[in-house]
């Protein structure tokens, strides 16, 4: 079989966003690598910021904008890409790390008769075969994955992939596909919540207040949250906040929460578990407050104060509000 | 509805970064003297099934691909009071997503007829996060992934599930058979067996079935993908511990390293 080219699949609801700059970059990337071409496939309604950003981007804009693809649907999106990706016969198809994109990856591996692989932090190229370095063991080890099929169907860190340049590159050809797919019968979406959350997405925050376990409960997030706005920052938490129903389990940060990066991380009460840390593995600045000195998390810290947080808390937010 | 909820045994993932090791020539993580333990979304994907089944009736089996001492999860499955257990027996280490698939829906499909396929999000060793998706395709049956319960429905042949999504949650209905990959919350914290019920649970009959009477071919054990490198990465930083005479000294200084991060963003 002649393979060729690499897909990026980007979800047209979600935008331009850091996310589709990521993946879009990665995908460049491993396409120059290769001597191919790349496909931007969106899924759904478009924005003319997306499609104007993904033409920047890549040779050609795959929109597939059927009426099962105006929301999100996990059978009927998998069945639009995996009839998208069988007529282009791409290399390597490559999607974010969003909840919707992680579950089409194996799925549509499969339906391709190709390989996959999650939560890449880079893919090259080697030898007519995909290689996918990611974290595993909860981060305390590294490894390489040698995909043995193709295509390799891998979802990357999006918003640690470096976006593309797109000087000098002509805009890629825009084609409107209309795939004449059939709506699923057998799942159906009963109703969406999106949770209310001021300010910009957690992934995307510049300033993290994180609180742990040894919060204790409900009550001391809300002097964390104190904190957070006096600040201007955002709020997450680690696993066993979340599993503990103190706060929603949309604010877990780590392996299997969302992957942040801030300028500051600032972790109370987090012990620093490796699983944790994949999570703020790219923050610039990680501190701590932590009542034991031996936490873990003090090893990846710029700095930290060891003390009980119930001391802390509250005076470090009049002296921060202050200098705000 | 019968339920089958897929356990896998894995290296404890809660043992600390300093004592782990790896076998990078074998690319797999030194045994050292860490427990085998079950994985823990396979545990809260159990115990989603037992408050189904306390709600709604019905059954659970149990089923884990893995080396004879993979028989310990499903003990303790039978423990929990999964109805029966079933252990498929490969002792390839680093068996792929793919093959484990391939042989759980073999097993799945000599266990009998079921309604939902209960499998954690990811391992808690390799993180593949795959195995529930392939599963469903090689069942052919639709797969929702993330779920934090599983719910009846009005419908008949039909459950509705809750899954997280990355800005809240979403309900979806959808007809069995099917797939259901499971996430952590705070309503699916797995229970802990009584010491009478672990006693019993080695009373109980468990079904061993190999490779080749599942017609699965070991030598396929790597044909998706394999490991090629494994190691350690090195990163430490340098802790600064802000130290100082008194607490709001110390206070102080904290806050100054603070606004210093802040003002060079
Ligand atoms: C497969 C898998 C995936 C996982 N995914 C994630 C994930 O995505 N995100 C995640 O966070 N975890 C994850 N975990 C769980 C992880 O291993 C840890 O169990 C978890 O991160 C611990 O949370 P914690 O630090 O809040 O609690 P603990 O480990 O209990 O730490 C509490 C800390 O608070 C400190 N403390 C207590 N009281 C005070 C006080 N008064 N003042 C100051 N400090 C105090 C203690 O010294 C301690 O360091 C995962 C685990 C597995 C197996
Ligand atoms: N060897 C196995 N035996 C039984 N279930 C497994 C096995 N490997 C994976 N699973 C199931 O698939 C889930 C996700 O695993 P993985 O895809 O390997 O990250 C696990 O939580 C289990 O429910």
């Amino acid at each position: 079989m002649i393979v060729q080219d690499v897909v990026c699949y980007l979800f047209g609801r979600a935008g331009f966003d850091r996310a589709a700059q990521g993946i879009l970059g990665a995908g460049r990337r491993l396409a120059d690598s290769l001597g191919e071409k790349l496909r931007a496939a969106v899924l759904g309604p478009a924005d003319d910021a997306l499609t104007a950003g993904a033409q920047a981007v890549a040779d050609t804009v795959v929109l597939a904008e059927d009426a099962p693809l105006e929301e999100y649907h996990p059978e009927n999106f998998l069945t639009a890409l995996a009839t998208i990706c069988n007529q282009l016969q791409p290399t390597a198809v490559l999607l974010g790390n969003d909840t919707y994109s992680q579950e089409l990856a194996p799925r549509l591996a499969h339906r391709l008769g190709g390989s996959a692989a999650s939560d890449a932090v880079e893919v090259v190229a080697e030898g007519g075969q995909l290689r996918v370095t990611r974290g595993v063991y909860g981060g305390k080890a590294t490894a390489v994955i040698a995909l043995c099929r193709s295509p390799g169907v891998v979802w990357v860190r999006a918003r640690a992939m470096a976006p593309a340049d797109p000087t000098g590159r002509p805009a890629g050809e825009v084609q409107r596909l209309k795939l004449g797919l059939k709506a699923d019968e057998r799942v159906k979406v009963v109703s969406r919540h999106v949770e209310a959350k001021e300010g910009v997405p957690l992934e995307e925050a510049r300033l993290i207040v994180s609180g742990g376990r040894g919060l204790g409960g409900p009550e001391p997030f809300k002097e964390l949250q104190a904190l957070a706005k006096a600040m201007g920052a955002q709020m997450a938490a680690s696993r066993a906040a979340c599993d503990a129903g103190w706060v929603p389990p949309s604010w877990q940060v780590g392996q299997t929460g969302k992957k942040v990066a801030p300028e500051l991380y600032m972790a109370i009460a987090i012990s620093g578990a490796s699983q944790h840390i994949m999570g703020i593995a790219d923050a610039k600045v990680i501190c701590a407050i932590n009542r034991d000195p031996d936490a873990p998390i003090f090893k990846h810290c710029r700095f930290g104060l060891v003390e009980d947080y119930q001391k802390v808390v509250g005076p470090l937010r009049d002296k921060l509000s202050r200098h705000s | 509805m019968n339920i089958v909820v897929c356990i896998k045994q894995i290296l404890d993932p809660e043992i600390p970064a300093r004592d782990f090791r790896v076998d990078s020539v074998k690319c797999e993580a030194e045994r050292g003297s860490a427990n085998l333990v079950t994985n823990i979304f396979c545990e809260n994907a159990l115990e989603t099934a037992l408050q189904f089944r306390e709600a709604q009736g019905g059954k659970i089996t149990a089923i884990s691909c893995g080396p004879e001492g993979a028989e310990d999860v499903l003990r303790k499955a039978l423990a929990l009071k999964a109805d029966d257990a079933v252990l498929v027996l490969n002792e390839a280490p680093n068996a792929d997503p793919l093959f484990v698939a391939k042989t759980l829906a073999a097993g799945i499909r000599k266990i009998g007829p079921f309604d939902a396929v209960l499998v954690g999000r990811e391992a808690g060793d390799w993180g593949a996060g795959q195995t529930g998706g392939l599963l469903a395709e090689e069942l052919q049956v639709p797969c929702i992934s993330f779920a934090e319960n599983l719910q009846p429905s009005a419908a008949s042949g039909a459950v509705k599930v809750k899954r997280q999504t990355d800005s809240g949650w979403e309900l979806l209905e959808s007809a069995t058979p099917l797939v259901i990959t499971i996430t952590n919350h705070e309503k699916n914290v797995p229970r802990i067996p009584k010491t009478r019920d672990v006693m019993q649970s080695y009373r109980k009959p468990l079904v061993k079935w190999t490779l080749a009477e599942l017609g699965i071919d070991p030598s396929t054990a790597n044909s998706y993908y394999r490991v090629a490198e494994l190691f350690i990465p090195r990163k430490e930083t340098q802790c600064e511990f802000i130290s100082g005479d008194t607490l709001e000294a110390k206070i102080d200084a904290f806050a100054h390293r603070v606004t210093d991060c802040m003002r060079s963003m």
